[in-house]
């Protein structure tokens, strides 16, 4: 099954790659237009290679990895040791063992370290694949997130932690700073505007866009041939924000993530998607 | 805040979710210290180079603008212009106008200060990312105003040529907490490459203001 699932994804891949370099001499309309038809094309668990993450993360949850030589299969998520079903929906959260909010990717660095006991400095320098560079995060994470589809967006702000997080995130968003004085408000605070031909999802009120984003990711980017995480998009927009580049799976990603899942509340979670 | 809750709220009770709407309510959520947020801010550059790590570290007029989420007025917006009006550098010799084509160059060049560009990369003003320009340039983006046939629709005007300098050198001088990048008091460009922009925007052969 796996196998099979592998097979038409490479074949969808290789059918998109050809596809994206006929378009490349045409308008970057007909291009959108192109990528949407090939989108809406292997937009299917049987054929997204978004898939080969997932099926890469589920061996590495179940393998015995570090110093104790056991699984990530002890790891609780938020809902409970081991339990996956809808933790995704509601991450970043407060854990009482840790004593700290943490989205997904700290969760799982913290497992590594304290069940595992695995050195993750490796992990975190493989934190984006490249050619010939698997990620092991990427696949984790494309895993998990994939257990919380058909669920909704649910973020977590009983405990004073998580409100002072998603109050910290709001203020990030806002936040004015680089050589060009960008936010993330800048691009993303109106409806309806783009950069150059590309839209801008508007996350400064809660809605349909908020919601659309966030229960899209993580997703397969056709551009980047690889799965991508929200680790990854939110580095790519410090840095065109001007930004300097932010430490992987630090706090201020952790409220970022936060604030616009509060903007998402609702959105239905259905990953790995397939973007440009 | 408050129309940040009462809209999330009403989405949250649309959907069905009323679990949480009274936890992310205004009331409920904390005041944000200030020094929390910047400390938090500067946990993420931990491992970036000092020269890198000063760029998160807000000037007076981005503290203001962050703080009022760009909504300044009257007196406040009066200090901000002042402030940012006091680093404008005119040309000195006097002439606004440099090379329409190497300022196309300028407007459609999107490199520059990033994490990921080499060192000694030059700088573009990218203009395109967010103006339209060249009626016949369609990618284009929104986020400012069209500028297209900008020079001609203001008949050359000396006068407007120095106000475009300005604007494009600190475009907080001309409007407080204007969305624009200090593109000259920043050092994004060079007087040089501001001059070859105005000529985009003012030279009557420029395609900006052709049909």
């Amino acid at each position: 099954m796996s196998r099979m699932r592998g097979i038409l994804a490479l074949v969808a891949a290789a059918a998109t790659c050809a596809g994206i370099a006929g378009t490349m001499a045409q308008t970057q309309d007909e291009s959108e237009r192109e990528i949407e038809r090939y989108r809406a094309m292997i937009n299917d668990p049987m054929a997204n290679p978004g898939y080969l993450a997932v099926d890469r993360g589920e061996v590495l949850w179940a393998q015995a990895r570090g110093t104790k030589a056991v699984s990530l299969e002890t790891c609780d998520l938020g809902e409970g040791p081991g339990k996956l079903e809808g933790a995704y929906a509601k991450l970043p959260r407060y854990f009482a063992d840790a004593d700290r909010v943490m989205d997904l990717e700290q969760r799982l660095l913290w497992c590594m370290e304290k069940i595992q006991g695995l050195d993750t400095a490796d992990v975190i320098r493989r934190r984006f694949s490249g050619p010939g560079r698997a990620s092991d995060m990427e696949d984790l994470v494309a895993f998990i997130a994939n257990k919380s589809n058909g669920t909704r967006i649910e973020p977590q702000t009983a405990h004073a932690r998580e409100r002072e997080m998603l109050a910290m995130g709001e203020a990030l968003f806002y936040r004015r700073a680089g050589a060009m004085d960008f936010s993330c408000a800048t691009c993303h605070a109106e409806p309806g505007k783009r950069i150059r031909l590309q839209g801008l999802p508007d996350f400064s009120t809660p809605g349909k866009q908020a919601q659309e984003t966030m229960g899209s990711w993580p997703t397969y980017r056709v551009s980047q041939s690889a799965l991508r995480t929200m680790q990854h998009r939110l580095w790519d927009c410090f840095r065109q924000q001007r930004w300097p580049e932010p430490a992987y799976a630090s706090d201020g990603l952790t409220a970022l993530q936060m604030f616009l899942n509060v903007q998402a509340a609702g959105g239905e979670i259905t990953v790995p998607s397939i973007k440009r | 805040m408050v129309s940040f809750s009462s809209k999330l709220f009403r989405t949250l009770l649309v959907c069905g979710f009323a679990v949480t709407v009274s936890s992310v309510d205004a009331q409920d959520r904390p005041p944000v210290d200030p020094a929390k947020v910047d400390a938090l801010i500067q946990g993420m550059f931990t491992r970036v180079s000092p020269e890198w790590r000063a760029r998160a570290v807000l000037d007076d007029t981005q503290r203001a603008c962050t703080e009022r989420r760009n909504q300044v007025s009257g007196a406040e917006a009066d200090a901000i212009q002042a402030r940012e009006r006091a680093s404008v550098v005119l040309p000195p010799d006097g002439n606004f106008l440099g090379d329409w084509r190497k300022g196309f160059q300028v407007a459609n060049n999107g490199r520059g200060l990033q994490f990921s560009d080499p060192a000694g990369t030059v700088a573009g003003g990218n203009c395109y990312a967010c103006h339209q320009m060249s009626p016949k340039e369609v990618s284009y983006g929104t986020l400012g105003p069209s500028l297209a046939g900008y020079g001609r629709e203001r008949n050359y005007d000396p006068e407007l040529i120095r106000d475009a300098y300005i604007k494009i050198f600190n475009a907080q001088a001309a409007v407080a907490c204007s969305n624009m990048p200090r593109f000259g008091s920043s050092k994004v460009l060079t007087i040089d490459q501001i001059k070859d922009v105005l000529a985009y925007l003012f030279d009557r052969q420029s395609p900006v203001n052709q049909p």
